[in-house]
Order: structure tokens, then C-alpha cells, then sequence
């Protein structure tokens, strides 16, 4: 494929050659944003589903917050960021977390409300203390569809980080922001391709990690 | 200056009020691609997803359209619509190529929320509707279309709200609408203009999911008001 009127490829293969080092810094942020984020989204999600488990009624406000966080968009964001922690990665780590919340919070209290009332009376009857029932009955019943909440969170997390080139950072989104600006399609699609890839393989990943964690499913099927 | 001096320098500055760069000009552009956008999404979508859903098929499409569109950044569906509309010849600063990635970006909502929402319909109560002597289209107009639109609502809700977060990002692929003043303000060092445009996208995102939120719990037919259609939609998240 070439461009019209131009004798330049679309993928200008040099310059991918050329930019590996680049390539892989940017790996590297783009990972790194998105790890940072997700986990920071997760440690505060677990506080606050067990808070929510713990006492119900605050189920409701929180996944109202929550929903609107979500509901901002990135850029505006980061913008409303700006004032209170500058232009830096703390801003994007504060923003990209918040959006991994809701995600999370949800598959975290849906996962552990799914398991059914008679394993619990099981476990009760085996003499499992109310802890020693919640971190070996029910957090792994649920870690289907917690690990669920985190695969979601994750791939959405990657799309976001390539808006974090506003703030100079980006990941694989500084290529396309720069290639907009540059008109350079290979940067541009550099930038698309690899974040799509690199979303995939996170997604994978957790597909793995699940059939790791969960034996027990394999086996009954 | 203090933020709430640039803030009041930017609000205070007459080009904010009139003019192509001024508020009413920046909300008009966002606001009209955003309706465009959905409306031609729904027109392109809602028909084959309905009767997808009436014959109950296309489940795994449905899913597999969720899982590519989730993995697909936004800002890169932008990008790349930019980059193939700039080849087929449209100016840059003109509006196709935003309008392009946001029908794009609506649709995958409005599909799959149709089709999961008319299957959701019990085949209990289809078969009912059939006992009593309906039709299948009669089936479709008078069971299925109502008893899923709140469903098709949510999906309205969702496109919408990912449209208007989306077309913010139009100011990057040089096109204009709310999200040009935030990143003129990034450009510029322009806090007044940053904050002003982030909560002017910030609170027409967030009216959008309210008030469409309020339409989507409206919408349920009244025999069908306590939850009696399920919620397939809350279940797929896990």
C-alpha cells in the first residue's frame, strides 16, 4: 500500500528499525502505567468491596461515585489534575486508576455474592472461623470473576494510557500523537498496532492466570 | 495568577462569548457530531441487531464485538480514521474524520445491548404472545421491542457518553468541539482555558449518563418495571 501521490510507504519499515530503543521505552511506560494503575485500582477496590460487604448500604454510593469518576473523560481528567498535582505521572496514575474502580469494585462484590449460601453453610459446618471462610471459601469461588473485573480493567487501562501523551508521557500513544502532529502514518499506526497488541497479550495473560489460580474448574469440566 | 484568576481572566475574556472560539461555537460542534454521530450509528446498526435478536442469533457476535472494541483505543480508532479520511482525500480541520471513528465507536453498544436485550426476552413469554395468536412480527413489535428497550436505552446511554468522551479527543486530529480548549490549553500553559473546557466536558459527559440513566429506568414498560426483564447486562460483567 502506498500513498497517494507519494512514493513513501504506509509502514516505512526503516524507521521502525531505526526506533527500536524508542520502541521499547515505550514499551516499558506503557506497561508500567498500566501495572501501577491497575494494581493501585485494585488494592483500594478490595478496601472498599470490603467495606461495602461489610456494611451494605454503602454499596450504592459507592458505585455511584465511582460510575461518575468513570464517566469523566481522560483528557478532562488530566486537565482537572493540573492544578492540584501538575503535569507529571502522578497525574495520569491518579486519573487512570480512578477509572479502574468501577471495574474492579463490581466483579470483586458480584464475585463474592455469587457463592452459593450452601458452601457457606459447609464451610460453617467444617468449623471455618468467619476469616478463615472469607480468604479460603469465598475469595477463591470468586476469583473467576474477580480476575474478570482485573481483565477488563487492564485492556481498558492500555486503550487510556495512549491518551497520556497530552501529558508528555503515553506509552505507544506518543507515536500517535506525534505522527498526527507529523503527518508521519507510520508513527500513527505503530502506536494503534502496538497498543492493540499489547492489550491482547495483557488479555491473554489473565485468561492464563485464572486456569492457574482455579484448578478446580478444569478438572470439573 | 492564581488558577481561579486565569479562570476568571478566560470566562471574563470577550472571544470566550462570541466568535468560532468562543463557548457557544466549541459546545454547538461538540454537541451536533455527538447527536450525528449516534443517530447514524443507530440507523447503520438497530435494524439488523433487532432482528438478530427476533431470531435469536448473533450472541457470539455480540461478544466478540465487546472483546475487539475493548481492546481497540478510542484515541486510535481517531487516529486511524484520521489518517485513512486524510488519504481519500478530506481536509484537515474538517469534521468527516471525527465523524467517522465516533459512528464507529457507537455502534458496538448499540448492537450488542439490541441483540442481548431482545434475546433476554423469555422464550416463556414469546411463546405465550404465540399461543394467544400474534404474529411474529406482532411478537416482535408488541413483546420483544418493549419489554428490551430499556436495555437498548442502556446502550443508547453508553454510546452516547462514549461519543461525547471521544469527541473531546477530536481536538488532537485538528478538528475543534469542547476538547480544543483543553488541548489549547495544555499547548498554551492556559490553566483558565484548561479548567473551564475539562469541567464543560466533564459535566456534559456526566448529563449525559444522568439524564439518559433516568430515560433507561423510564423506559420499562409498567408490567415489566420490578426487574422482571433480568439484566443481562449487569450479569455479562462478570
Amino acid at each position: 500500500m502506498t500513498l497517494v501521490g507519494q512514493s513513501t510507504p504506509l509502514i516505512d519499515w526503516d524507521w521502525v528499525g531505526r526506533n527500536l530503543d524508542q520502541i521499547v521505552d515505550r514499551t516499558w511506560q506503557h506497561l508500567g502505567l498500566t501495572a501501577i494503575s491497575v494494581l493501585l485500582g485494585l488494592v483500594i477496590s478490595v478496601g472498599l468491596a470490603v467495606v461495602a460487604l461489610r456494611w451494605r448500604w454503602t454499596y450504592p454510593p459507592i458505585t455511584w461515585v465511582t460510575g461518575l469518576l468513570y464517566t469523566i473523560p481522560s483528557l478532562a481528567l488530566f486537565a482537572l489534575l493540573v492544578p492540584i498535582v501538575g503535569l507529571n505521572a502522578t497525574n495520569a496514575v491518579i486519573a487512570l486508576t480512578s477509572y479502574t474502580l468501577l471495574i474492579i469494585i463490581r466483579n470483586l462484590v458480584a464475585g463474592i455474592d455469587g457463592v452459593p449460601a450452601s458452601v457457606m453453610e459447609a464451610a460453617d459446618g467444617m468449623g471455618y472461623t468467619r476469616q478463615g471462610r472469607f480468604w479460603r471459601m469465598e475469595v477463591p469461588l470468586a476469583l473467576p470473576a474477580i480476575i474478570a473485573g482485573l481483565r477488563i480493567a487492564t485492556v481498558t487501562t492500555v486503550g487510556l494510557v495512549t491518551v497520556t501523551a497530552v501529558l508528555g508521557l503515553g506509552g505507544y500513544g506518543f507515536f500517535i500523537l506525534r505522527g498526527l502532529n507529523t503527518f508521519f502514518w507510520t508513527q500513527i499506526l505503530v502506536g494503534v498496532v502496538l497498543s492493540v497488541v499489547l492489550a491482547t497479550l495483557l488479555d491473554v495473560g489473565f485468561i492464563w492466570l485464572e486456569r492457574l489460580l482455579s484448578p478446580w474448574a478444569r478438572r470439573g469440566r | 495568577m492564581t488558577v481561579w484568576e486565569e479562570v476568571r481572566a478566560f470566562l471574563t475574556d470577550p472571544a470566550t462569548w462570541s466568535g468560532p472560539d468562543s463557548i457557544p461555537a466549541r459546545l454547538w460542534e461538540h454537541l451536533w457530531i455527538s447527536v450525528v454521530a449516534v443517530v447514524i450509528a443507530a440507523i447503520l446498526v438497530l435494524p439488523l441487531a433487532v432482528w438478530l435478536g427476533h431470531i435469536r442469533r448473533g450472541s457470539g457476535v455480540a461478544s466478540t464485538v465487546v472483546n475487539i472494541g475493548r481492546a481497540l483505543p478510542s484515541f486510535g480508532i481517531l487516529a486511524i480514521s484520521f489518517l485513512i479520511l486524510v488519504q481519500l482525500g478530506a481536509g484537515v480541520g474538517e469534521p468527516w474524520a471525527v465523524l467517522v471513528a465516533l459512528i464507529a465507536l457507537a455502534a458496538p453498544p448499540l448492537f450488542t445491548n439490541t441483540v442481548t436485550g431482545i434475546q433476554s426476552v423469555e422464550a416463556s413469554t414469546v411463546e405465550a404472545a404465540r399461543g394467544m395468536g400474534l404474529t411474529g412480527k406482532e411478537v416482535l413489535s408488541r413483546v420483544e421491542i418493549p419489554l428490551s428497550t430499556p436495555l437498548v436505552v442502556e446502550g443508547l446511554r453508553i454510546a452516547t457518553v462514549q461519543v461525547i468522551a471521544t469527541a473531546t479527543l477530536g481536538a488532537l486530529v485538528a478538528w475543534g468541539g469542547l476538547g480544543r480548549y483543553i488541548v489549547d490549553g495544555f499547548a498554551r500553559q492556559d490553566m483558565g482555558r484548561l479548567i473551564v473546557g475539562a469541567v464543560l466536558v466533564g459535566l456534559l459527559a456526566v448529563l449525559a449518563e444522568l439524564g439518559l440513566g433516568a430515560l433507561q429506568r423510564a423506559s420499562a414498560p409498567k408490567g415489566a418495571r420490578r426487574g422482571d426483564i433480568g439484566n443481562p447486562a449487569q450479569r455479562s460483567t462478570v
